[in-house]
This record gives structure tokens, C-alpha cells and sequence, in this order.
């Protein structure tokens, strides 16, 4: 099981980065790195089958990352949102050359 | 029994990931969010580690994805249906990005995979743990001694987030 775990974790992961690479809803980016991150933390807790604890209390150290990322990241959006009226991140273009 | 639940979880759980990505409403995908999280918490429980399945699902699956909800409905993007999947020839490079991912991934996870792992070391030490600290305590002694200055970090980082939300959300910067 902690094999399918990993191939799991790695399907769940490239999901998530279809979903950072293909979307272009800001809010949805967001969600896709998440995704990732949980794929991560799946490996994690797989492997801490065969090495020990350390890799849960990774897992929460990682949701606790996850959680202060998710608090700015949305008010940095929130803060977008209120200057150009929309979180399509094609209209962010200020910094394009 | 165990690996039949393992594998409706996965369903599950790549199911619902590829709602997420491919849901047209900001809402169904942020439901879909939630299908993921919550079938993730039943593999961790089917891996034994209860506590970080508690976790799972109060913490990610309540908190962060209401603060999620709060932000979509506080920007009334609930039925912002416009069509924002990029296809075409960028579409095309990433996919070729993320099928050379997955297929390194694979390879590497494929190449040092043994037998019965749930039998191993780590397995072994961890059980002992749960049965003599309970589930909590087997996670907490290992924080709360040898982790406990990343731990303190942790809370710092916490409070800076704090501090960085409010700042940057405030009305009148």
C-alpha cells in the first residue's frame, strides 16, 4: 500500500501542476498548489511507514506552511481584485516586457 | 478489505483532483477541493496515522477551504463562468512538461519498490509509539522535544502571516 501511496501522491501531483499550468483563474492556481502540496504530504505519510514518525510531523509543519500561504496568497488576491476587477491573471500584465 | 477502501479512496481522490482543475465554476472546483482533502483523510487513516487525519480534515478541509469560500464569495466570483482554461500551443507544452514529470516520477517511485512495507522499521516504531503514547502523544514527544525550535519557528511564521494578511487586505493602504 505505502507503493500505491507514492504513485498516488505522484498522479495527485501532476494534477496539480496541469492545474498551476493550464488555468489562468487566479483562485484556481491557488487551489492547484494545494493540490500539490497534499500530494506531497501523502508521500510523507506513505514513507513514514518505512522510516519513522519524522515524516508526520513533516506533514504538519506542511500544514502549517500551507495555511500561512493560503492566508496571504488570498489577500494578495483580494488586494488584486479591488485594482483591476477580475483575477484572470492574463490582465496582470504590469510587469511584462 | 483495507486495500478495496484504499482504492475507492484513490478513485476518490484523482477523481475530484481533476474536477478541480477542469471545473468551470470557481465553487464546484473549491467542492471538488473538498471531495480530494476528505478521501485523503481516509487513506492517511488507512496508513495509520489517525491524528494527522483529524488534521487533514479540520484544518484543510474546514478552515482553509472556508477562508477559500469566503474570498470567492467576498469577490462574488461564484458564477464567473468565463472561459479561463488556456488551450493551444502553450496547452500543448504543458502537457509535454507534465508528462516528462509524471514519467520521471514514476520511474523513480517504481525503482525502490519492495514487498510488504507496512511491516518495516518505521512501521514497527510507530505502532509501539501509538500504543504507548496514544495517537497524539506518539506525534507530540518528537515535536515538543527533538522539533520543538522548528516548532517555535513555525509560530513565528504563523504571526508573520497574520500580520502580512491584515496589512495587505486592509481598505485604505
Amino acid at each position: 500500500m505505502v507503493v500505491a501511496s507514492m504513485i498516488l501522491s505522484a498522479l495527485l501531483f501532476v494534477v496539480g501542476t496541469l492545474g498551476v499550468l493550464i488555468r489562468r483563474n487566479a483562485i484556481i492556481m491557488f487551489l492547484s498548489i494545494e493540490l500539490q502540496l497534499n500530494a506531497v504530504n501523502l508521500a510523507f505519510v506513505a514513507l513514514s511507514r518505512v522510516w519513522g514518525i519524522e515524516g508526520q510531523i513533516f506533514v504538519f509543519f506542511v500544514m502549517t506552511v500551507a495555511a500561512a500561504e493560503a492566508a496571504v496568497g488570498l489577500a494578495i488576491i483580494i488586494s488584486i481584485f479591488r485594482h483591476y476587477e477580475t483575477v484572470n491573471v492574463n490582465n496582470f500584465n504590469l510587469l511584462k516586457w | 478489505m483495507v486495500d478495496i477502501l484504499f482504492y475507492i479512496f484513490a478513485a476518490v481522490a484523482i477523481g475530484s483532483a481533476l474536477g478541480v482543475v477542469m471545473s468551470r465554476n470557481p465553487v464546484g472546483s473549491l467542492l471538488f477541493m473538498v471531495a480530494t482533502l476528505a478521501s485523503l483523510a481516509g487513506i492517511f487513516v488507512l496508513l495509520e496515522a489517525h491524528f494527522l487525519a483529524a488534521v487533514q480534515v479540520i484544518v484543510y478541509a474546514g478552515a482553509i477551504m472556508v477562508l477559500f469560500l469566503f474570498v470567492i464569495m467576498l469577490l462574488n466570483l461564484g458564477h464567473d463562468y468565463q472561459k479561463d482554461l488556456k488551450w493551444g500551443a502553450f496547452s500543448v507544452l504543458s502537457f509535454i512538461v507534465v508528462g516528462t514529470l509524471a514519467g520521471f516520477l514514476a520511474r523513480a517511485l517504481g525503482a525502490g519498490s519492495t514487498g510488504d512495507v507496512m511491516s518495516s522499521a518505521g512501521g514497527r516504531s510507530i505502532d509501539a509509539a501509538v500504543s504507548e503514547f496514544g495517537a497524539v502523544g506518539a506525534i507530540a514527544r518528537p515535536l515538543f522535544t527533538t522539533y520543538v525550535v522548528p516548532f517555535e519557528i513555525t509560530g513565528i511564521l504563523l504571526l508573520v502571516a497574520i500580520v502580512g494578511a491584515l496589512v495587505l487586505a486592509k481598505r485604505n493602504v
